[in-house]
């Protein structure tokens, strides 16, 4: 027994040893796969971690919760799962509609999941996975409003954030609207509180959160545009997207992203969702 | 040149004019308040007894010392339509802001450059038959003049560049058009073409100060 013990080892060693050289595999840790040395995955898993950019203020996508400091939503348990399965540990960073296209261009998150929408002017920058949630421009209103649709926000202020494609829908759809934009969808909520603006607009899934701290709000108009999420990977990282959209179909295939969208989304849309890919 | 009319500028060229339209506006508009804030805080300062004179000074200490950041954005809140229902324009805010936070330096640089004029001279043109109003608009104004335009000059283009700071409360001027282009495009050719923009309103603004400097100097 002790004999086939060493054996072993030893053989370990020697395929350890011959597979050393180029493109070998890095030494994974925990259960997880292991890859290229020179992949986007081994350089991961050596530092030991995931930086993973999301909204910090979206509940159900990307939500930090301030009783215990946990980023909950879609977005985060997408950014875990893709961790486990590299078996490093996630890590959150706030990642704003102005600041993520820069974080990942400039090396400062590995991947962002930030209810980003896939549009080409974006993909020309950076790369997108699955589109993993179809969201819908909406108009969060006063209950008291008389605004019914994005039709009527001409002459209006429309507070969104800044460097959304809310933004560039609403000069499209209502270029007579004056735009107020935000670093964050809290504050543009809090202008809508104070009257600063006469809707706040944006994708359905973030009004459905801030609807539910603003008092006496709703929203107006279904849904004016399609939003395909996915997320955002810097560019020259081809096997990343590769693994990431693997990840996605596993999960879609076992119904953990079935469980994912009932956990996170389902209970403020009421809506089942389906994955779109 | 090319660096000036790369694609990201070029595809959003619209929304950056927006922003250099509003900035000029912020400029223009606040330049106009806070002259005439300092014109009547310094007036209320030196001829105001005891009752202006100790206001204006107040005025002029509270805002002075505080930071123009949080002024506005107190004021955006304060004037929203759910408060004191004045305005919800972030652009009239960052107006109105900038005349107050400007004109208490601007009251300080022509008081300064009232008192600067020697009060025996008053006295004399009292003394020559000139009214008050005359002694002030022939012999204390063209003095005071010649001493205040090189510290007006600075918080003109002090003010300029202090309009940036109402991108905060979200108003859509050069700093917020160059963050959409940024995130639009990821390329910092929004920030480069919004630093030219500014350059081209305080250079100008430099050189009519060093200008009025020269002319208003000719009898020195």
């Amino acid at each position: 027994m002790r004999r086939l013990i060493a054996s072993v080892i030893v053989l370990a060693f020697v395929v350890g040893a011959c597979s050393s050289g180029p493109g070998a595999s890095a030494v994974p840790s925990g259960g997880a796969a292991s890859f290229a040395a020179d992949s986007t995955m081994a350089k991961i898993q050596a530092n030991g971690k995931l930086v993973c950019g999301t909204k910090f203020d979206v509940i159900g996508f990307g939500f930090k919760n301030p009783t215990n400091n946990e980023v909950q939503g879609l977005d985060a348990d997408l950014c875990r799962a893709v961790a486990d399965r590299l078996g490093v540990t996630p890590e959150f960073v706030e990642a704003i509609s102005a600041n993520r296209l820069p974080f990942l261009t400039e090396d400062k998150v590995d991947i962002v999941a930030s209810t980003m929408t896939v549009t080409e002017e974006r993909k020309q920058e950076i790369d997108f996975s699955l589109v993993y949630y179809v969201a819908g421009q909406s108009l969060l209103v006063k209950k008291a409003s008389d605004i019914k649709s994005v039709d009527d926000l001409g002459g209006k202020k429309v507070c969104s954030g800044e460097g959304s494609t809310s933004e560039k829908n609403v000069r499209k759809k209502a270029p007579d609207a004056e735009l107020l934009l935000f670093k964050t969808y809290t504050e543009a909520g809090q202008a809508l509180a104070d009257a600063r603006c006469d809707a706040v607009s944006t994708d359905d899934t973030i009004l459905f959160g801030l609807a539910q701290n603003i008092p006496d709000t709703e929203l107006r108009g279904g849904t004016f545009t399609e939003e395909p999420l996915g997320i955002g990977i810097k560019k020259g990282k081809d096997d990343f997207v590769t693994f990431i959209n693997d990840t996605l179909q596993a999960m879609k295939a076992d119904g953990r992203l079935k469980a994912l969208y009932d956990k996170n989304v389902k209970p403020y849309t009421g809506k089942d969702v389906v994955a779109p890919f | 040149m090319d660096i000036l009319f790369t694609q990201p500028l070029l595809g959003n060229s619209e929304l950056f004019f927006e922003g250099y339209r509003n900035t000029l506006i912020l400029a223009v508009g606040a330049l106009l308040g806070a002259s005439a804030i300092g014109i009547v805080g310094a007036s209320l300062k030196v001829w105001g007894g005891t009752l202006l004179s100790p206001l204006a000074g107040a005025y002029v200490e509270f805002f002075r010392n505080t930071p123009l950041l949080v002024q506005l954005s107190f004021f955006a809140v304060l004037l929203a339509p759910a408060n004191l229902g004045i305005t919800g324009s972030p652009i009239v805010v960052g107006l109105i802001g900038l005349s107050i936070y400007t004109g208490a330096y601007v009251t300080e640089v022509i008081r300064a450059g009232i008192l600067s004029v020697d009060p025996r001279q008053i006295e004399t043109a009292r003394s020559l038959g000139l009214s008050q109003v005359q002694a002030l608009r022939l012999v204390v104004l063209p003095q005071a003049i010649r001493t205040v335009i090189p510290p007006l000059g600075n918080l003109a283009i002090a003010l300029v560049k202090n309009t940036a700071i109402v991108s905060a409360i979200a108003a859509t001027e050069l700093l917020k058009v160059a963050g959409i282009i940024e995130t639009r495009t990821a390329s910092f050719d929004g920030y480069l073409a919004a630093l030219v923009a500014y350059w081209t309103l305080t250079i100008p603004l430099a050189i009519f100060v060093d200008v009025s400097e020269r002319r208003l100097g000719y009898s020195r």
